[in-house]
């Protein structure tokens, strides 16, 4: 997984809430058993005015140029300025890959869904939850000021704007860590394996119909 | 000290070990996996040269893109027209192959939707943990199991290490006293809360379904409000073990047997909440206020009773508010002000892990018996959850009263839930639909879902709109 640790970059706003993991990344990408090549396919409908189809050149579709991240302003964008509950209903993790590969890195909202929330951190993606008030003042910041970029450091939990205010982030200290170093958390589960094996035989013993049928 | 609620229980015996940081490592009791979101993972372990961790914890089975025409279905994966669904299909049979891990294959006569197949197998048990790469994984808590949807890379660490990394989620409990009208099921008590919570009401909490309604339902109808306990934003729904979920497992081909079963059955008798437990949020219904749901919008929280009219955003505060319904009322070709009971079908989809079991089948066949689709309504599938399920329709004669009526009786999968196969609707077309998501494009580009009960579902089909099915 990519590390994450300062990045600075241009804004661009998906401003509606409950964006769902189906407008992320239409059903008929998923039908892919690979894992990256999904940043074409990003906000397929709303990003494009023809239907798109997996395996499809993308380059010479008609684009919507009302959506923002198809306009001049946000080219370039690395993080996304979101409403409520983003990434709600399937687990797909092809969402955050397909975040990932357009260049997002960054998703600043009031709230995420649990599942995409915690998919993000696998995928080297900040998903970074402030005030409802305080997002709106960016996405006012952000539409009034071409070429607005914000920075992210992680370390210091620290979201800074253009006119150097600085916002003070909550993240969980083990996807923090986790986030920073670029780590896979399989290796450093792996690390409790004795604990994982006690456990295991305590609980066969305890329920021995758990174990050995499913063959 | 307050007692326990079921998921504090269920939380407490699978803990591995409780890290300082405030995460905690889980041991997961149950893997279940699809073709769509486990290729990757297969794909990972491979690449760093790991095994899977406890290979009988793994049940394979394809569902999302199998094709449900029977013509298609009977070359199995090789019959597969769309090549890369194909090979999606073909790639879960050669990693459970490669892994050794128990698949049912996509003409195998137990092949279905991975959570109708899980609880109808006995593969998934009360008391357990389960996963699956599927936010609909909350579907198994019907049965007193912790279960909830896993992404890609989570379904790898589980088959890598038999653990999920967690951080506990909060308490709540839905309760749901008093008696349901006759006509309103299962389904319409979701969406009523569903509609009362919001689609995000239920972040980050476990949420337990409870009171004398919850408790009178048979483990089908449980498991059609766990498994939308997702579209309220819990990753996990949750009901109580009782004699309807004893009675449900007992005899199933994975179920314990013997002394076995007597000792399961002993541990599953305490999965349930304590008298004195805490819940961070309670939220109460009662069932005689709950009438049938249909949904108008573009987000499951979008619903109103089928006596209600399609609201103005005019009238709204909240400017948030008015411009999200405002974009669901164009995607949607609605008009404020409109009756639910005048808008029309073009397609009416009966399906999915929500609602695919015996029971919802049954229903519709009660409601659509001796009648014919409206002459308007261009298409209405009726796709069982499972081979089994499937026969048994067969041999109770459901499948002739849906011929009859001109619906269209498949063969078992995701279908048009999701329509990653070829079963999808036009742009603009309006599906009365008994699945759970009604998201933009979610049915098909364009397509325009209405989440409804397997009755109302049927009722529709008949009459061409939606019409109420108490009065039927």
């Amino acid at each position: 997984m990519k590390s994450f640790t300062v990045l600075k970059g241009i804004a661009a706003p998906m401003d509606r809430a409950n964006v769902d993991t189906d407008l992320i990344i239409p059903k008929q990408f998923l039908k892919s058993i690979k894992r990256s090549g999904f940043g074409p396919n990003l906000f397929d409908e709303v990003r494009y005015l023809d239907q798109g189809e997996p395996g499809q050149d993308c380059s010479g579709r008609p684009l919507n140029m009302d959506f923002p991240l198809n306009q001049a302003r946000y080219q370039g964008a690395c993080v996304l300025l979101a409403r409520d509950n983003f990434g709600c209903g399937s687990s797909r993790e092809h969402a955050p890959w397909a975040l990932e590969d357009f260049g997002l890195r960054c998703i600043i909202a009031p709230s995420f869904a649990d599942i995409f929330y915690n998919n993000c951190f696998k995928n080297g993606i900040l998903p970074i939850v402030l005030d409802a008030d305080v997002v709106d003042r960016l996405f006012q910041q952000m539409y009034a000021t071409e070429g607005y970029e914000l920075s992210i450091d992680l370390e210091r939990q620290v979201v800074q704007t253009p006119s150097g205010e600085s916002i003070h982030f909550d993240v969980d200290a083990f996807r923090k860590h986790c986030l920073l170093n670029g780590l896979d958390d399989i290796a450093l589960t792996l690390e409790s394996a004795p604990a994982i094996r006690s456990f295991e035989q305590n609980w066969r013993q305890q329920s021995p119909w758990l174990f050995d049928v499913i063959r | 000290m307050s007692g326990q609620t079921l998921y504090d229980k269920l939380w407490q015996s699978h803990l591995v070990e409780q890290r300082d940081d405030g995460s905690a490592l889980i041991y997961i009791d149950r893997q279940l996996i699809h073709e769509v979101t486990s290729p990757q993972a297969f794909e990972g372990l491979r690449i760093s040269g790991r095994a899977p961790w406890r290979v009988d914890a793994n049940f394979a089975v394809p569902d999302h893109n199998v094709p449900t025409e029977r013509q298609e279905r009977s070359g199995g994966v090789a019959g597969i027209i769309d090549p890369i669904s194909r090979l999606q299909v073909q790639t879960l049979d050669d990693n459970c192959r490669d892994f050794q891990i128990l698949e049912f294959q996509v003409n195998d006569v137990r092949q279905g939707i991975v959570h109708v197949v899980g609880p109808e197998q006995g593969v998934t048990l009360p008391g357990m943990t389960i996963v699956c790469g599927d936010s609909h994984t909350s579907t198994h808590g019907a049965l007193g199991a912790l279960a909830h949807g896993i992404g890609t890379s989570e379904v790898e660490h589980v088959m890598a290490t038999q653990c999920l990394v967690q951080q506990k989620m909060k308490n709540m409990l839905v309760k749901v006293d008093g008696t349901l009208p006759s006509g309103v099921t299962a389904k319409d008590v979701v969406l009523a809360i569903i509609g009362k919570i919001g689609t995000a009401g239920g972040t980050g909490y476990a949420i337990e379904f409870g009171g004398e309604v919850v408790r009178g339902l048979s483990l089908e109808g449980r498991m059609t409000i766990c498994n939308m306990a997702i579209e309220a934003g819990a990753r996990a729904g949750l009901i109580a073990v009782d004699e309807t979920t004893i009675e449900y497992v007992k005899g199933r081909p994975y179920a314990p047997s013997g002394a076995q079963w007597d000792l399961a059955v002993a541990a599953w008798r305490e999965l349930h909440s304590d008298p004195d437990a805490h819940f961070d949020r309670v939220v109460e219904l009662r069932g005689e206020d709950i009438k049938p749901q249909v949904t108008w919008g573009t987000s499951p929280e979008m619903v109103l009773p089928i006596d209600g009219v399609i609201p103005d955003p005019a009238s709204m505060d909240n400017a948030a508010q008015r411009e999200s319904t405002e974009r669901a009322l164009h995607y949607m070709g609605l008009k404020a002000g409109m009756a639910i009971t005048d808008i029309r079908l073009d397609t009416v989809f009966i399906g999915s892990c929500t609602n695919s079991r015996i029971e919802d089948l049954r229903a519709a066949a009660a409601v659509v018996k001796g009648k014919k689709v409206a002459a308007t309504v261009k298409r209405a599938l009726v796709v069982p959850g499972s081979g089994q399920i499937k026969l048994q329709a067969e041999a109770e004669g459901l499948d002739k009263i849906f011929t009859a009526a001109g619906m269209e009786w498949r063969e078992p999968g995701c279908s048009m839930c999701l329509a990653m196969n070829s079963d999808k609707l036009g742009a603009g077309e309006h599906c009365a639909s008994t699945s759970n998501r009604n998201f933009e494009g979610r049915q098909g580009f364009g397509g325009r879902t209405h989440l409804v009960s397997p009755a109302m579902a049927a009722a529709a089909a008949v009459a061409g709109h939606f019409v109420d099915v108490r009065n039927w």
